[in-house]
């Protein structure tokens, strides 16, 4: 008779049906999604126990009672409460006794999937002989571990290449990308796809079937090409060593557990599984105490609590947004808001610019499409979303307007001072700047409260960024629905408060100086670029600097020149130098390096050096600095700055400083962020470091009053750690 | 006024259309979904209307396509109407979208609706194409085929002349009559002259021309932009400014030749476009602020026999809804009469002014009466604006209703005539 096993833990439950098979329903009642943790390991262990004293069990689905989430993957705070190596071991040895156990039962196992399963969570469904996942949007699979600085601990490493091959596993783990249902099914990840509503119901048939023989586990064989080369240990190392140069290219050696994964999953193969699962043991415990993983980790925290909108309670609803100026800016937020199920009124100056945004909407939406990631019905509805005009008469009815016209004070408040007239006196009017002050802006508005500054970043697609910035006169309500929007958009979100260049450009500003400092001193180009990618930023500060545009840098600096001390700052007046002969970076074709047609065909690439560029800037001899020097001075000049906002009220915490560098400027995430840098150098060996380039470079890399204050008193920026 | 009339008076809150091209033309890559899907997205944010206070979409449609042939619902999904708004599409040949249209209004008048849209949408660049029918017989048979043998077996007695892929029949399915045909026929009967059906034509694309300078069309057309270039398509190209008299007298008989006075010139031009309008219960639109533009006051359909009277409906409808309202054909102040064939317009004015027609067709004692032309499509019609069959009734109604307005009148009566021997009369009272 169906009945359920009463359980010490409340994380799980058993049910039993009349036909003897037992499903266990994974449930933590005092979270939304499910974790693994030590109770949840607790708990599998007493469920296996049960299931291991039943005679007549017939096999066992293993599935979630969450809407649509199985198990989002381990339980980050509770492996940030460890203090040694030896406890994380610990764990990972219990994780993989647990799997052995579920291998070990003498009846069908099955897991039915449906939502994200993720790290710990895909490792639990290894275990079972036979994966059914469910065709839901939300289903995913994934070992995200390597994108927190660690490697799977539950014996991702050692089962995953065996049931799916081992450069297809090699490349999941590396990357920690998510598989969805049809190519899970097709990579053999999960071995059958049922609708959402079958799921449970399906499981439990596919155990039945499975007991009966009318259901074999077959996997599909792989091709001739991937089983020669996967079969024998010596083309497997032609794998390994192709792994190994791909991952050193990519991380520059600065993240340390792309090269310990690869060596679990060697040892696991190449010595046996045993020997896997320690080698997968050792790494884990040991990269869960590396800087790199710790701010990968505290990262990751800031961003998930970027997700709560501070003062959600003022926010007013809005369905249609309206977007002033359909440029490289002006439509890439008309596309993440379309994208994102908003509607957009997309204005410029003649109808043919504004539908060029919606264009790019569409051709984006296209190549979706193309991929295979919407059809033909979604991409019209996204595209359509977007209304393109030349008159205000079409947005009357916008909740919020967002401008996004050319980096002028007069034509942004203008642009403003009309919309005001047109949309009613709840819309919300946000200006999209890199660097005037938000103040000045709302200026040329009648009700400065419903002004505020959101700033994202270029290509706007891509950086998951938006720094919104109040005045002192903002309101909640303008502030919170700003902050919903952008998360709508699918944004990380930091506020800051209104001054020169805000935090982000700010800091950016003084860290191009720098560059075009190095630049007059003598210092190469090309060489200074390689440096700092060499040293995580995704590209060099020239290349940043053509792309930002040399004359909108040239722009930003004079802005901020009004603001700094000129004693503390020496100002480079290069890239005016340089806007003047119109080198001007990509949109000129010509600047610190030739730019042409991308060879796939998107967008434009780099090309040559522009040799010439000394010769505009009068210079004839080249002598670079040290990298270390290089990275330093860069670095620093960065880190310096934003402390400075932190203690000038710009910056709301160190943790914002940090979300808004890494993910907004690129500052490299192993290092987490400006602050994070400091608390993980130590404040005293930053500060003497800085002393040092002050010395020999000049007073603006004093180190700031909160350094030598964290020197003094043996603290830190960050309290968690 | 009762507010139980009130409530179930139907008014024009607004309508638009993207501009009519010439098949082949501006939206050739387009399906009849994605134009009714802009016009839809145009109308939402014209009248900023929240699409989800929608109660139903309705959209006119001939040429269905197969994939899409709840047309009405595909394009109200793509155009962000959410999924809670039922849609359904209607055909009525050249009358759809006035089907469209009075469907949504017999809603409101029976209370079951507050705010419908009624539209249209028609592609003539992309007709649907077919294998012939023992073609078609086969790869139906063919589904069930197991082994070379079967598949060998369904080739036998197939003819080389059936896998030529066949057109959409131009022709009306009862009579086997092509349209242009009955017009010429029409003409003929009504002794309308080739020249005075050029001349006609002639005063279609000049007033049509004029309207555009003066920017009359501005509050009905809502621009289109179309992938993958989105130049933007802001206006009808269908209108011949330069044409005259000169060139349409040289131009051969299209249908009845060597001897046949309707020509390509003085017949519409096979156009894609699509159209919308929002319409709501008058007590709806006070409640939420919108200032409607004319109210719907009465309409009538008609048929006849399709071999004899194809395109004479509108002879029979204008009286029979003039009557209903107690008006005179002179109290109307703005007609808007689909032109299908320049003949087949003059015909139905002969008609209305014909007592011999009244005491014989409409048992009347004299003639309705004779329209005065400048009342008469002061904007142009169908002739130089185009006419894409789906889209062409609610274009006739927001023009109608722009024009009152434009020429200070009261009444607007709409008309058309459609295959199937059918036709459609509507009448309009200005708002406020």
């Amino acid at each position: 008779m169906a009945h359920s096993v009463d359980l010490n833990t409340d994380l799980l439950r058993l049910d039993m049906d009349d036909s003897g098979v037992a499903t266990v329903w994974i449930d933590d009642p005092s979270a939304e999604v499910n974790t693994i943790s030590r109770e949840t390991l607790d708990g599998f262990s007493e469920v296996l126990g049960s299931l291991e004293q039943m005679s007549d069990l017939l096999g066992v689905v293993f599935i979630s009672a969450k809407e649509a989430s199985f198990i989002v993957g381990a339980d980050l705070r509770m492996l940030q409460q460890f203090d040694t190596p030896a406890e994380i071991r610990g764990l990972s040895r219990r994780a993989h006794r647990l799997h052995w156990r579920v291998q070990s039962l003498d009846v069908p196992t099955v897991a039915a999937i449906e939502g994200p399963c993720l790290g710990g969570g895909l490792e639990m469904a290894l275990s079972c002989d036979y994966r059914l996942a469910s065709t839901h949007d939300a289903t995913k699979l994934a070992l995200p571990e390597v994108n927190l600085g660690l490697i799977p601990g539950g014996g991702g490493t050692q089962y995953l290449p065996r049931l799916i091959g081992l450069q297809q596993a090699l490349s999941l783990m590396l990357t920690g990308k998510n598989t969805y249902p049809r190519k899970a099914r097709k990579i053999g990840l999960v071995d059958a796809l049922i609708h959402s509503p079958g799921l449970h119901e399906a499981g439990r048939r596919a155990v039945r079937q499975i007991a009966n023989g009318t259901v074999s586990i077959n996997r599909s064989q792989p091709s001739v090409a991937k089983r020669l080369l996967e079969s024998n240990p010596v083309s497997r190392r032609i794998v390994y060593r192709q792994a190994r140069r791909r991952t050193r290219s990519r991380t520059n050696g600065h993240y340390p557990a792309p090269p310990r994964l690869i060596d679990a999953v060697k040892t696991g193969l190449e010595q046996g599984l045993d020997r896997g699962l320690d080698a997968e043991m050792r790494h884990f415990g040991e990269l869960a105490f590396t800087d790199e993983s710790k701010a990968l980790v505290q990262l990751f925290f800031g961003r998930q609590a970027g997700k709560d909108n501070p003062v959600s309670q003022h926010a007013a609803p809005f369905r249609t947004v309206g977007i002033l100026g359909a440029g490289q800016m002006g439509g890439g937020i008309t596309e993440v808001t379309a994208a994102n199920d908003l509607d957009v009124v997309l204005k410029d100056q003649t109808l043919k610019q504004a539908a060029a945004g919606k264009r790019q909407v569409w051709a984006d939406m296209n190549r979706k499409m193309e991929k295979g990631i919407v059809n033909q019905f979604e991409r019209d509805k996204v595209a359509e979303r977007v209304v393109p005009t030349a008159s205000y008469d079409d947005m009357s009815h916008c909740d919020v307007i967002i401008e996004a016209v050319p980096e002028s004070l007069q034509l942004k408040r203008q642009v403003l001072s009309e919309i005001e007239d047109v949309v009613s006196d709840d819309a919300i009017l946000a200006t999209n700047t890199s660097s005037l002050p938000i103040q000045r802006i709302a200026e040329g508005v009648d009700d400065p409260e419903r002004v505020i500054g959101m700033h994202y970043f270029s290509p706007v697609g891509d950086i998951p960024l938006v720094e919104i910035i109040t005045t002192e006169q903002t309101s909640d309500e303008t502030l919170s629905t700003a902050y919903e929007l952008a998360l709508a958009q699918g944004k990380t979100v930091i506020i800051v408060n209104d001054g020169p260049g805000f935090y982000t450009t700010r800091i950016l500003a003084l860290y191009l100086n720098e560059a075009l400092l190095l630049l007059e001193e003598g210092a190469d180009v090309p060489a200074v670029d390689e440096t700092m990618r060499a040293y995580g930023f995704p590209m060099g500060p020239f290349e940043l600097l053509d792309f930002v545009g040399i004359d909108v840098a040239g722009k930003i600096t004079e802005v901020m020149d009004e603001h700094l001390p000129l004693d503390r700052v020496d100002i480079s007046d290069s890239a005016r130098k340089l806007a003047d002969a119109n080198l001007l970076g990509q949109k000129t074709n010509i600047g610190f390096y030739h730019y042409g047609p991308a060879e796939n065909g998107t967008g434009k690439e780099r090309k040559d050096f522009n040799e010439d560029i000394y010769r505009n800037l009068g210079q004839t001899s080249r002598t670079t600095p040290p990298a270390e020097i290089v990275q330093d001075r860069l670095t620093l000049m960065m880190v310096n700055e934003a402390v400075r906002c932190l203690e000038d009220g710009i910056l709301r915490s160190p943790s914002d400083g940090d979300i808004g560098a890494v993910f907004g400027l690129g500052f490299p995430p192993y290092l987490g962020g400006p602050f994070r840098y400091v608390d993980q150098n130590g404040p005293g060996a930053v500060a003497r470091r800085l002393r040092d380039l002050a010395y020999q470079y000049g007073s603006r890399f004093d180190p700031p009053d909160r350094i030598v204050q964290h020197e003094g008193r043996g603290t830190r920026f960050h309290r968690d750690d | 006024m009762p507010s139980d009339s009130h409530k179930h008076t139907a008014v024009l809150v607004d309508g638009c259309r993207i501009p009519f091209q010439k098949s082949g033309s501006g939206y050739t890559e387009l399906m009849s979904y994605d134009m009714g899907r802009m016009v839809l997205r145009g109308l939402l944010t014209r009248t900023g209307l929240p699409p989800d206070e929608l109660d139903r979409v309705v959209m006119g449609s001939v040429i269905q396509d197969v994939q899409t042939s709840n047309v009405a619902r595909e394009a109200a999904l793509a155009a962000g109407i959410p999924s809670e708004v039922p849609a359904f599409t209607v055909t009525m040949a050249c009358i759809s979208s006035n089907q469209a249209l009075t469907s949504g209004v017999d809603l409101i008048r029976a209370g079951l609706a507050d705010r419908i849209v009624a539209g249209g949408t028609e592609t003539l660049s992309d007709p649907p194409i077919r294998v012939a029918r023992p073609l078609r017989k086969r790869l139906f048979e063919a589904r069930q085929a197991e082994g070379i043998q079967d598949y060998w077996d369904l080739l036998e007695g197939l003819n080389p002349r059936d896998i030529i892929p066949e057109s959409p029949s131009i022709e009306e399915f009862s009579t086997g009559e092509v349209m242009g045909e009955s017009a010429d026929r029409l003409a003929a009967a009504f002794g309308i002259s080739r020249r005075e059906q050029d001349e006609y034509a002639l005063r279609s694309h000049q007033l049509a021309a004029e309207a555009r300078e003066d920017g009359a069309f501005d509050p009905e057309l809502y621009p289109a932009a179309v992938p993958p270039d989105f130049d933007p398509i802001t206006t009808d190209n269908v209108i011949r400014d330069n044409t005259s008299l000169e060139q349409l007298r040289q131009l051969p008989p299209a249908f009845v030749k060597p001897f046949g006075t309707v020509t390509a010139g003085n017949s519409s031009a096979l156009t894609d476009g699509a159209s919308a309008t929002l319409v709501t219960s008058a007590e709806v639109a006070e409640a939420d602020g919108l200032t409607p533009k004319a109210a719907f006051r009465d309409y009538r359909y008609v048929a006849q026999d399709p071999g004899t009277e194809l395109l004479l409906g509108p002879a029979y409808a204008i009286p029979q809804v003039l009557d209903a309202a107690g008006l005179a054909l002179d109290d109307v102040d703005v007609i808007e009469l689909h032109e299908a064939f320049a003949g087949q317009v003059l015909a139905v004015l002969e008609a209305l002014q014909s007592d011999t027609f009244a005491e014989q067709k409409l048992n009347r004692a004299s003639a309705v009466g004779t329209v005065q032309m400048d009342r008469l499509n002061a904007w142009g019609g169908s002739l130089s604006l185009g006419h894409p069959f789906g889209a062409t009734g609610t274009r006739l109604v927001t023009t109608a209703a722009h024009r009152l307005h434009a020429e200070d009148g009261r009444w607007a009566l709409v008309a058309a005539c459609a295959a199937g021997g059918q036709g459609h009369a509507m009448l309009m009272e200005r708002l406020p």
